[in-house]
């Protein structure tokens, strides 16, 4: 069966049907980025959440946000992938057990979702806040002044104006969270590269599936960063562009 | 907010049927013959299919989830799977962590090396030499006591194929693993073509053990009694030896 | 340091103190009394360390050409920078650091005059790989971060010293690399530690840094997560000390304002 492979042109390796691996890679493709899109979604809430308890928290919070960012930054994925894979999932299952529940089963599915994105959360936390910041204090302060209510002064006067500072940052997270699936091949989790690694293994065809994901992975790379292009101009719309007079 | 409320729809469907399932834990690694994955995604192998007479024989609904070799008693430990059956042998240490169902196959530790250099599965005889080996495994622990202080280096992997394709790739000079998983890698072309066997080791079954088990928690003592029962099932009606058939030419069940 | 230890601090240190306190007590760390593993684990934090450094120095060697290819060159000079800058950040480490190690290396030994050659017992270890696919990426992201800082030098500056007849390359020694080494410093460490970060990737292939050490720990005695803790605590370590480093280098660089 392997020396049939070997025998086989390498492009019929990559065919949809098989003997080829090209629909087991596309719904591979497929799980990476549900997960990236999840990390990156729940990344998004933990940090607005937390750019604003750095901002507007009390002393306690900001403090307590402060340790998980820099934990996260300082401590590399892969690690915090494990010890949360394994920690947060038995944690859950002995809470349940003790309250006299069901062991409940964690998909690696939703495993890892939770665990980029808390790690994908601390980021986010940093360029909202830096975004936020970006907005000129003297119209926040006179939004407030006029009266407007709290919640409106934040989607009419802060969100708009943070968004484009905040686009370029968001989009190379976007990019992180994407590449960091990647890591759940290291805990066993059937993304991308790790039905590549098998299909590598299986066939022999190293070059051949390594390089087709990574044409994949650059494929996604240059489709996001063309989006957030046009999102960036979007947002920036109205304003003026630094170097046109 | 929309994919928040997906993982929230992913949790509840996975709670009720979680009840009944029972995840079977298999290393996410390409292992021939015992479990490797084919081109359309699926898990083939004698061991799958073993696994599959198990739960058929005990009426279990079994759900084969494939995780990483060097987490797989973790994964058991934390729940995320409920019985480990990835061509793990039973040991004294691994005892001391999960229990183990009764043996369902059992074969011997071989080293094999490349073509043409001299060198025995002996102390002596790989002395000098870099010896591959998958980490987590009874090999590794063997290879640590008995060949390591007068090996050049040990060289510990996260998947058995790894191993293989550096010692065809002429990286390492030996790798000591099953019998049969390595027969399978002589068989190929490029096992062939690099490598022979070099022979047996000696036995030691405090480190070798007893002979391939399902792992379960400890706790789980219902469940490991209904695995029990089914091994003993599909051994008995002659579904093992249909299976084994279809993949060896004599029984692995050995003694 | 006045106006740190607040009450509400102090209370936060004790809460820590006591996390760490407990962790000490209750978990295991038996197997960190073996001479055995402190061995391994002093190997491992200097494998990691020296990886660390050696490929950060050797990416950004290889980042100025980059990021001034992007900035300067000419476009046979910039459009293949730009892509190779591309390709390092568009696809994930683990799959480059593989299709190096396995890919390559499965090519090399069928070529017989490299399987003969003086540099085979070099090419045949894993580490020569690692610190391959680890130099590409800091080139590639560094590379990208330079094009930035050449391209934020004030060009009048440039042209004063070419209207004063600087010489080419002395221009880029004394005017351009200098005002560009001043911005990019401050992102410097963030790019190191998140080098360090990507450094227990090379696990994967064989080489052994602190991260297979204790991956070894965990194989062999079955004890889940303490291995892990201290690996944590050891990359912020270094972290804190790269830190560190970085801001005493910044304070050493004089910065002038106009």
């Amino acid at each position: 069966m392997i020396s049939a492979g070997l025998m086989a042109s390498t492009l019929d390796l990559l065919a949809w049907a098989p003997p080829g691996w090209g629909a087991t890679l596309a719904e591979a493709l497929g799980k990476s980025i549900m997960i990236a899109i999840g990390a990156f979604s729940l990344g998004l809430l933990i940090g607005i959440g937390g750019a604003y308890g750095k901002l507007y928290g009390g002393p306690v919070t900001r403090d307590l946000l402060g340790i998980y960012t820099t934990i996260v930054r300082a401590v590399p994925e892969l690690i915090l992938i494990l010890i949360l894979y394994f920690a947060f999932t038995s944690s859950i299952n002995n809470l349940l057990l003790s309250w006299g529940f069901e062991r409940i089963q964690i998909s690696g599915f939703v495993a890892g979702i939770a665990v980029l994105g808390v790690v994908q959360g601390a980021y986010a936390t940093e360029i909202l806040r830096g975004a936020i910041l970006s907005v000129p204090p003297g119209q926040i302060e006179a939004a407030r002044a006029m009266g407007m209510p709290p919640l409106m002064l934040g989607w009419r006067v802060t969100f708009p104006q943070m968004l484009a500072a905040a686009i370029p940052g968001l989009a190379n997270l976007w990019l992180i969270a994407t590449k960091d699936t990647a890591l759940l091949a290291v805990v066993g989790y059937a993304e991308l590269t790790l039905v590549t690694r098998q299909a590598a293994s299986t066939s022999k065809a190293f070059f051949t599936f390594f390089m087709a994901a990574g044409a994949l992975y650059l494929a996604i790379s240059i489709v996001s960063t063309l989006i957030f292009g046009r999102i960036e101009a979007w947002a920036r719309r109205g304003q003026v562009r630094p170097g046109s007079r | 907010m929309k994919f928040t409320s997906l993982i929230a729809a992913a949790m509840l469907v996975a709670a009720p049927v979680a009840a009944q399932e029972i995840k079977i834990g298999i290393a996410a690694e390409a292992y021939p013959p015992f479990a490797s994955p084919d081109a359309a995604g699926n898990w083939v192998g004698w061991e799958v299919d073993f696994i599959n007479a198990v739960c058929a024989a005990g009426e279990m609904q079994c759900v084969i989830t494939p995780v990483a070799w060097d987490g797989i008693i973790p994964s058991l430990t934390s729940g995320q799977i409920d019985a480990i059956m990835a061509s793990m042998s039973i040991t004294d240490e691994r005892m001391e962590t999960i229990n183990f169902s009764d043996k369902y196959y059992n074969t011997p530790t071989v080293i094999i090396g490349t073509k043409g250099v001299e060198m025995a599965a002996t102390p002596e005889g790989l002395a000098g030499k870099i010896i591959g080996v998958q980490g987590s495994t009874i090999h590794a622990d063997y290879v640590e006591k008995y060949f390591a202080p007068t090996a050049a280096e040990v060289k510990i992997y996260q998947t058995q194929d790894e191993a293989n394709q550096d010692l065809a790739a002429g990286r390492i000079d030996a790798v000591q693993a099953d019998s049969i998983a390595l027969d399978a890698f002589l068989a190929t072309e490029a096992g062939a073509t690099c490598c022979e066997l070099k022979g047996a080791v000696a036995d030691d079954p405090a480190i070798l053990g007893k002979g391939v088990g399902a792992g379960v928690r400890k706790e789980d003592t219902e469940l490991l009694a209904k695995i029990n029962a089914a091994i003993a099932k599909v051994i008995a009606d002659g579904t093992y030896d249909k299976i084994t058939a279809n993949y060896f030419a004599s029984s692995i069940y050995g003694g | 340091m006045q106006g740190f230890w607040v009450p509400r601090r102090i209370v936060m240190a004790a809460i820590a103190v006591l996390i760490v306190g407990w962790c000490v007590a209750t978990l295991n760390w038996t197997w960190l009394a073996e001479p055995k593993y402190q061995a391994l684990l002093l190997q491992g934090v200097w494998n990691t360390i020296w990886i660390l450094v050696v490929t950060m120095v050797l990416g950004m060697l290889l980042a100025i050409p980059l990021g001034l290819a992007q900035a300067a060159g000419p476009w046979w000079l910039s459009t293949p920078s730009s892509a190779f800058c591309g390709l390092i950040r568009g696809t994930p480490l683990l799959l480059q650091l593989w299709l190096l190690y396995y890919g390559l290396g499965s090519l090399f030994p069928s070529i017989p005059w490299i399987r003969q050659s003086d540099l085979w017992p070099i090419l045949r270890q894993a580490w020569p790989y690692a610190v391959l696919a680890l130099t590409l990426s800091v080139a590639g992201y560094s590379g990208e971060v330079m094009r930035g800082a050449f391209k934020g030098v004030p060009h009048g500056q440039l042209e004063a010293a070419k209207a004063m007849g600087m010489p080419r390359f002395t221009i880029f020694r004394r005017i351009w690399m200098p005002q560009a080494f001043q911005r990019v410093l401050p992102t410097l460490g963030g790019e190191t530690v998140l080098t360090l970060k990507s450094t227990p990737l090379v696990a994967t292939i064989t080489v052994i840094d602190i991260y297979a050490v204790s991956s070894r720990i965990r194989q062999d005695t079955f004890v889940v997560y303490e291995p892990l803790l201290l690996l944590a605590v050891v990359y912020m370590a270094i972290a804190g000390l790269i830190v560190l480093l970085f801001r005493w280098l910044e304070s050493r660089v004089p910065v002038k304002t106009a």
